[in-house]
């Protein structure tokens, strides 16, 4: 600021404003050039200043701490999966839908939560830790893209809980965390021949100017926001908003069978088998077990017709059928509790579990793995 | 203030010094302001409060103008125009409810003509009664203190403001068990009683020019320290209203860094530090002693940044319009004892307490009551006026216990610089045992105000009593 002896001028002014605009404009070119962003979603304060979060950031209620981005990078960075892995870990990572992630459960409460602190032991002795990177929203491509960035983190084993609802065709883009990672999404189509189109409407590509700086200022606040909420969520351990109360899932139900108009029956086609076999093929040598996760099934109105507000019996009959046949087939270590928990265990969808229906269903996979409890 | 806010008053700024070589800048003001009571004003739960809030604030300060007016003389013809002018605005905003796309100034649709103009009315009718029955009485002035100051205890006392509330959705015929001290938010009106009660202050003793109503309005409603301040003088306001300061260069320079840089404390920093600032229910989830305090240093942080960061932009955009608005901060975080940092923060409303309150009290009492000791007279007074100025935030037991805390140690600091002064004792030197001193003190006085901010950011005793025990890892 100038003096009260030397008074600005109007060059200097002129002078600053033209800087200002330069500045400005070589910024964002450079910005829109570089792309920097997914290097930036690196620098977090996560595992170091405060814990790594337990569970993928979700949500835009500002009572959870929480918010929902696309960065898949500040996305992992803020996971408590990036810290390095001890050497006597068995890294074990849970995908899956809003069930996995937990709805309506307290981090610990989570399939993965209770899994990690059972105090779990693998064969070979090391110590199972278990790594939640579920995701809510209903698609086994998105579950595709983050299996493919978490296969970094050195996994000893990825349990993948899956339902039908993430296996329609017209789910499968559906899930902005795809929509706004075109070229992640394409690569994966073309590594895997898989039935998508990579030149989906469904896909976010910006234009030049929306990757310059101003372009991707709420790109960028979000990561600042992500990493801001990190004092949060290490001083209370909050990330997702609790409501007061929900409504169960519906017992009485409508007439109405159709599946995304499918047809009847289905085939290992019509659904997004592909995805998951490209799943299995990506994680290599490290084995992955699916399981078909539970499902509220109903006694009320037109149960008959309907296993539950998802889906009509004929279409989940037919989904299990075909990925016992192509388990079997292919080899897949694949697990079907989809009746293994009560209805009075399902909270406010016909797949998000409590507490207690999730530790039963924690047993049964633990089970099956044949892990034991730590001494 | 949001962002379109600043720039439409940055631009409108611009335009009132450049159009017509400036002759435009003082109806700007005047008109930019009125306009910006009704955009400012946030939407509220009860229907068209929105407008009439705004409409009550012009009407406040037309009717204030009126008693202030000295005895025997009758409104100018120019007065007439501008408060013809006033109500002709407020009627256009009201009939902008039939402008489809064009509406709404205000955040809801207005009421209809019908309902707004028998108001109108009314002001006018009070004003025309003031100016013939009450004009040049001073009581009258003493009368409408008491009333404003009583209409802010009605706006800052829950159960009044709750009643307030429920007689208001009664006359909208709105659910009154909804009735809620939420409902009633006024925009600036705690500003705009304190520059009211300033002028009427002044009025009763003989210190008030003669303001014409559009310097009046002007200067109660100017649109740049409408919401949060600073709190201004009328004479001063009024000199620079008549004659502005110079729009040179260097002017421009420095109201434009000035806003560049509150734009930057407020909504890049406080927004910022706003997501992780201690309050009630981040207190009770929080399980960490240190997270707390980062909560708790978030808070402290964040209240400076935004309110200094505000103040810096109405200054600068008062700075483009030739008004040098009184700074409201001086580094406040950054000074060694407890009097120089309530010399620093929130400078103007400060002032306005010692000129109104402090200053005659104390003058009274040690008139009045000659043998008491001057501390004591000191001390009550500066507790009284720092509980004052807590309750100004709000008549809660906290704001209360704030305002004591505050006193307390302004007492103290007192004390100990009277004995300082007595034993001869060298100021704080340059040296290098001086400058560490000076840290320290620093440091003390910054923790001394960032612990009582507990009582500012919680909403109870007990949950304030709660985190610093937990704070200090008793709990």
């Amino acid at each position: 600021m100038a003096s009260d002896s030397q008074p600005i001028r109007r060059g200097s002014v002129l002078r600053v404003i033209a800087k200002a605009v330069v500045l400005f404009v070589v910024v964002n070119l450079a910005f829109a050039l570089a792309d920097p962003l997914p290097l930036i979603g690196r620098v977090s304060v996560y595992n170091w200043l405060v814990p790594g979060r337990e569970r993928l950031p979700f949500g835009e209620n500002p009572a959870s701490y929480n918010l929902s981005l696309f960065q898949l990078e500040a996305m992992f960075a803020s996971h408590e999966i990036a810290r390095p892995k001890a050497p006597d870990e068995y890294r074990v990572l849970v995908l899956g839908d809003s069930a996995v992630w937990g709805i309506l459960l307290q981090p610990p409460e989570t399939l993965a939560g209770q899994m990690d602190a059972a105090g779990y032991v693998a064969a070979d002795e090391r110590v199972v830790r278990v790594y939640n990177l579920g995701h809510p929203t209903s698609s086994l491509t998105k579950d595709l893209l983050i299996l493919s960035d978490a296969l970094r983190y050195d996994p000893d084993l990825i349990v993948w809980l899956v339902t039908l609802e993430s296996l329609p065709p017209e789910k499968q883009l559906a899930s902005p965390i795809l929509q706004h990672n075109p070229e992640a999404v394409r690569d994966l189509i073309a590594a895997h021949a898989l039935d998508l189109d990579p030149a989906d409407p469904a896909f976010v590509n910006p234009t030049f100017w929306e990757q310059t700086l101003v372009g991707q200022r709420r790109a960028l606040a979000d990561v600042i926001r992500l990493n801001v909420y990190g004092v949060m969520w290490a001083g209370t351990g909050v990330d997702q908003f609790y409501p007061e109360s929900y409504d169960r899932p519906a017992n009485d139900l409508e007439a109405d069978v159709d599946f995304y108009g499918l047809p009847d029956p289905l085939t290992a086609g019509s659904l997004a088998f592909d995805v998951l076999a490209a799943g299995i093929e990506l994680a290599g040598d490290v084995p992955v077990v699916l399981v078909n996760e539970p499902i509220f099934i109903g006694d009320g109105q037109n149960s008959d017709l309907r296993y539950n507000f998802y889906f009509p019996r004929w279409a989940y009959d037919d989904y299990r059928q075909i990925m016992a046949d192509l388990a079997a087939e292919r080899g897949w270590r694949y697990l079907d509790v989809w009746d293994a928990i009560p209805p009075s265990e399902f909270t406010n969808s016909a797949i998000h579990l409590t507490p207690e229906g999730t530790n039963q269903l924690m047993r049964e996979i633990a089970d099956w793995l044949g892990w034991a409890e730590s001494k | 203030m949001q962002l379109i806010h600043i720039a439409a008053f940055t631009t409108a700024a611009l335009l009132a010094r450049l159009a017509g070589g400036g002759r435009w800048r003082n109806p700007i003001i005047l008109i930019g302001s009125l306009i910006a009571l009704f955009w400012l004003q946030p939407a509220t739960p009860i229907r068209n409060l929105d407008f009439w809030f705004p409409l009550a604030t012009f009407g406040l300060t037309a009717l204030v103008w009126t008693v202030t007016r000295p005895a025997g003389t009758r409104p100018a013809r120019a007065d007439w125009i501008v408060l013809a002018g006033g109500l002709a605005l407020i009627l256009a905003v009201s009939l902008s409810r039939y402008a489809g796309p064009l509406c709404c100034l205000t955040a809801s649709r207005p009421p209809q003509p019908w309902l707004v103009a028998p108001a109108l009315l009314v002001v006018g009718l009070l004003g025309f009664a003031i100016v013939r029955f009450v004009s040049g009485r001073k009581p009258a002035a003493l009368i409408a203190v008491l009333l404003l100051i009583g209409l802010l205890i009605v706006l800052k006392l829950d159960p009044l403001t709750r009643a307030a509330s429920a007689l208001l959705r009664g006359l909208m015929e709105q659910s009154v068990e909804q009735a809620s001290a939420l409902d009633i938010r006024w925009l600036g009106i705690s500003y705009v009683a304190f520059r009211l009660i300033h002028v009427l202050r002044d009025y009763q003793g003989d210190r008030l020019p003669d303001l014409r109503l559009s310097e009046f309005v002007s200067y109660v409603l100017f649109f740049p320290a409408l919401t949060a301040g600073p709190i201004d003088r009328a004479d001063r306001f009024v000199a620079e209203y008549r004659q502005p300061l110079p729009l040179t260069w260097d002017t421009v320079y420095q109201a434009g860094s000035r806003i560049v840089i509150g734009l930057f404390k407020k909504y890049a920093l406080a927004d910022t530090l706003a997501l992780i600032a201690l309050d009630d229910m981040r207190a009770a989830q929080t399980h960490s002693t240190l997270w707390l305090w980062v909560m708790l240093y978030g808070f402290t942080f964040r209240i400076y940044l935004d309110f200094a960061g505000y103040s810096d932009i109405a200054i600068g955009l008062g700075r483009l319009l030739g008004i040098t608005l009184p700074e409201n901060f001086d580094r406040p975080y950054g000074k060694p004892n407890l009097t120089e940092f309530w010399n620093s923060w929130h400078m103007s409303l400060a002032t306005w307490f010692r000129a109104y309150y402090f200053h005659p009290l104390s003058r009274a009492l040690i008139r009045r009551f000659k043998r008491l000791p001057t501390p004591a007279i000191i001390a009550f007074c500066q507790m009284t006026t720092m509980m004052l100025v807590g309750l100004w935030h709000g008549i809660t037991w906290n704001f209360l216990i704030w305002g004591a805390w505050q006193g307390i140690g302004l007492f103290a600091h007192n004390r100990w610089a009277a004995r300082q002064r007595a034993r001869a004792t060298a100021p704080v030197g340059a040296s290098s045992s001086g400058r560490l001193r000076r840290v320290v003190n620093v440091l003390l006085t910054f923790h001394f105000f960032l612990l009582s901010a507990v009582w500012f950011a919680l909403s109870s005793p007990a949950a304030s009593w709660d985190v610093y025990l937990r704070l200090f890892g008793v709990k």
